[in-house]
């Protein structure tokens, strides 16, 4: 029941709803970085996916990327970017691109590349343009599996901008890095259960998306 | 030569102290969760109900950030290497199941069949069968669980420098000694890559029946496929 008591404390005291620290300004802050970071790999990740998607080349070295950009320490990569480009955005960006870009390719690549291939070869044969086969065919059919790896990109970025406070950023990991420091254990938990509810409301909204924008033929849920 | 490996002293380590410290702490972790993976996935396979409430509450368990996790268990168990492990079992545990349930589901039913006309009790048959044909499905679970294992210990660093190669992190951050970062990144990427690779070597030796290159087969779940 401690912890209870603790975050019950943190969320209660009114100071800690305003200011420069105040929790909407560092949720502002952590949900701004992980709309850019997102927005960034989505840019790099989406077009190469669907493209090698839906060509059905390179997917062999989209996997080994994949597998080499896995082991990469993220918190190791922020120090190191931080130390050598000082501060500014580029040394939180780099390392969450890097996470992110990976899971949106790889999946994208899958996802296009497990679209059935009789309705692609139906549509071409309706006289549909490559154009209008991947937008309007393969896309369609694949958009469960790609938004899915968007999750899992903007999960990790959500988890790994916390770290980012360590060298010297907002966002809600300021809560936990400063706690730490000053031994206040209440604003650890309560950034802690800030972060966990942000993760938690990344994976609800998706899925909502999902709900909305998966064509009700290609749902498997129904 | 020597220098580069020189460590400061307050961290009590040699390089490869540190290196055996990561390595134990990442792995042990990935180890605990495999031992429950495996009941949790049979319990799965055998009521299938109980798959669909398990694979969500596995999603947000993932979900939760790995500073957060540690974080909240520091009242339990201490500035210590077990809040650090605890979470990584966890979320190796969050990775292994659906990876087990999904290897052993594609055990083609006349497999069983024949193994059960063979005479083969229901222990006999998971052991003998059922896991050995999963075995590349578990494997390739393993393999993001210890990669993703490895990556995160070094977050361990911010709970009283619990991070092992992590560690290195914030005295080179302090000292601001970049060799020290370096050493502790490259070390890091280099024991995951060494990791994964025994990993693939292992699946070889455990499925001698599969050809080579089969990589296909062996996909993990798309939605864990990468490390946090």
């Amino acid at each position: 029941m401690n912890i209870l008591n603790f975050i019950d404390a943190f969320f209660s005291d009114s100071a800690r709803w305003q200011g420069y620290d105040g929790i909407p300004a560092r949720l502002g802050e952590h949900v701004q970085y992980t709309l850019t970071a997102l927005g960034i790999a989505a840019a790099v990740g989406l077009p190469v996916g669907l493209l090698t998607g839906h060509t059905g080349r390179g997917g062999n070295a989209l996997a080994l990327i994949a597998t080499s950009a896995r082991a990469l320490p993220s918190f190791g990569l922020m120090v190191l970017m931080f130390l050598l480009l000082g501060l500014g955005m580029a040394p939180v960006m780099i390392p969450l691109v890097v996470l992110a870009v990976p899971p949106i390719l790889v999946t994208t690549n899958e996802a296009m590349r497990s679209v059935d291939p009789a309705p692609v070869d139906a549509a071409r044969g309706m006289g549909m343009g490559e154009a209008q086969i991947l937008f309007r065919v393969e896309l369609p059919t694949a958009l469960p599996l790609i938004l899915s790896g968007l999750r899992s990109a903007a999960i990790q970025i959500v988890s790994t901008a916390t770290i980012a406070a360590y060298v010297s950023f907002g966002g809600l990991g300021r809560y936990i890095v400063d706690g730490l420091y000053q031994r206040d254990y209440e604003k650890v938990v309560g950034g802690a259960t800030l972060v966990a509810g942000l993760a938690v409301a990344t994976l609800v909204l998706f899925w909502g998306a999902g709900r909305l924008s998966v064509s009700r033929g290609v749902r498997r849920d129904g | 030569m020597n220098q580069l490996f020189d460590m400061p002293s307050y961290l009590e380590h040699s390089y490869l102290g540190l290196v055996g410290l990561h390595l134990r702490e990442a792995l042990l972790p990935v180890l605990a969760g495999l031992v429950v993976a495996l009941p949790v996935a049979q319990l799965c396979v055998r009521f299938r109900w109980l798959y669909p409430p398990v694979l969500w509450v596995t999603t947000v368990l993932y979900a939760i950030p790995s500073l957060a996790f540690f974080v909240v268990l520091i009242d339990y168990t201490g500035l210590s290497e077990l809040t650090v492990m605890i979470p990584l079992a966890v979320y190796s545990l969050v990775v292994l199941v659906p990876a087990i349930v999904d290897g052993v589901r594609s055990v083609p039913q006349e497999t069983l069949a024949a193994a059960t006309a063979m005479g083969f009790g229901p222990v006999r048959r998971y052991l003998q069968v059922q896991l050995p044909i999963a075995a590349p499905a578990i494997l390739a679970g393993l393999r993001v669980a210890a990669v993703s294992s490895i990556s995160l210990v070094s977050v361990g660093m911010l709970i009283g420098n619990a991070g092992a190669l992590g560690n290195l992190l914030d005295s080179g951050l302090k000292y601001d000694q970049p060799r020290l970062v370096w050493l502790s990144v490259v070390g890091t990427a280099v024991l995951a890559i060494a990791v994964d690779a025994l990993l693939i070597v292992l699946r070889v030796l455990l499925t001698p029946w599969m050809p080579r290159g089969t990589r296909r087969s062996t996909r993990t779940p798309l939605a864990k496929e990468t490390a946090r």
